[in-house]
């Protein structure tokens, strides 16, 4: 058997995240098997993917994990973004107002 | 209750040592199921995972789908490498492999022509990337101006550079769709066949921009490398545009879409 390498030839990594789902969520042959899954709502999420991520360890290299807390693309887990959100958002105002008296 | 069936891709029959050791979804060892002159690449599945709920959490689970997606990947291209091969789209599965059999007896004569059609051929992919690292450049300066400052007369400076700076996105961008169109055409015409797939939007991404053109060449094998040098060659000619290539890959955007039931 060939070594995977050789198919990726000068590329000295497996390929890129995106590019496999592109290929094996979108493309391949679809067969009715007996257990059936909606792929579409899969690739849907992959778009969702593939607008923040194009490689996963990329992105935990860049620090950026948020999916692991966000139910729609990870297990459930800690719902707490909305609440955090918020929270951000009134210390932004804060901040600002005091910014604003002080040049004042 | 027995495990469920995994199919990867159907293909010509090949000497099974060349799969020895080759490992599929969730480290389970690649079987063949055969039918005359055809072979399905089966895993088996473990029953708690063979319904629809427990394989759809799974794959909406963004590293429980990234390691099917990549299993599924590594088997079809170490199957590819050593046989014509058809690529199933990921997550293929059948309650037993007589089942699987069954698909190979009705969809015979299609499967046989596929494979004829993909037979010594591989996928190449070409994307392309525009920069705007201009207009941001330009952004990060009227940035500088601004901060702290609140005039009306920076105001309308700032208005003023968001507008030149959306044309100038916008003529970087006609300009690199009209260089993809150019290399598309010479690509093609080195490819059997080629299929454009969606940009990939990739904020995050290794790449080097915005993606403009997304497309995959079927060729020959003993060409791929001929196709990647050339375009490769015409990214390298035009200072607007950043070029990838990636494969040769199985010949996955070839399969055929249309649903086999």
């Amino acid at each position: 058997m060939m070594e995977q390498g050789l198919w990726h030839g000068r590329q000295d990594t497996s390929p890129n995240l995106a590019d496999v789902l592109e290929r094996v969520l979108d493309k391949g042959l679809i067969i009715a098997g007996d257990i059936k899954i909606n792929l579409l709502d899969i690739e849907l999420l992959t778009i969702k993917l593939r607008l923040l991520v194009a490689s996963v360890d990329k992105a935990k290299a860049m620090g950026i994990d948020w999916w692991e807390h966000d139910p729609a693309l990870s297990q459930p887990g800690p719902r707490q973004l909305a609440a955090e959100n918020a929270r951000l958002r009134k210390q932004v105002r804060a901040l600002e107002t005091a910014t604003l008296k002080a040049r004042r | 209750m027995s495990a469920a069936s995994y199919t990867y891709a159907v293909a010509r029959p090949f000497d099974p040592a060349q799969a020895a050791g080759l490992v599929g979804v969730d480290g389970a060892a690649i079987h063949l199921v055969r039918h005359q002159d055809l072979v399905a690449v089966v895993s088996p599945l473990a029953p708690a995972d063979a319904n629809e709920t427990a394989l759809r959490a799974r794959l909406e689970t963004l590293a429980e789908l990234e390691a099917i997606a990549r299993a599924h990947h590594r088997v079809v291209a170490a199957v590819a490498a050593c046989t014509p091969t058809l690529p199933f789209r990921l997550a293929t599965v059948h309650r037993t492999n007589d089942r699987v059999a069954q698909l190979l007896r009705r969809e015979y004569r299609r499967f046989c022509e596929t494979l004829d059609r993909l037979a010594g051929r591989v996928e190449v992919g070409v994307k392309i990337y525009v920069h705007h690292a201009d207009a941001s450049a330009g952004a990060m300066s009227v940035a500088e101006k601004t901060g702290g400052s609140g005039s009306a007369r920076v105001g309308r400076d700032y208005l003023q550079y968001r507008r030149e700076q959306r044309d100038r996105r916008q003529h970087a961008w006609r300009r690199a769709t009209t260089a993809a169109e150019q290399m598309d055409a010479v690509l093609a015409g080195l490819a059997v066949d080629r299929r454009q797939h969606r940009m990939q939007s990739a904020e995050l991404a290794a790449a080097p921009g915005e993606n403009v053109f997304n497309a995959a060449y079927l060729v020959d094998a003993g060409r791929a490398e001929e196709l990647a040098a050339r375009a490769r060659r015409l990214g390298a000619e035009n200072p607007h545009v950043t070029i990838e290539i990636t494969g040769p890959w199985p010949p996955y955007s070839f399969a055929g879409s249309e649903e086999c039931t």
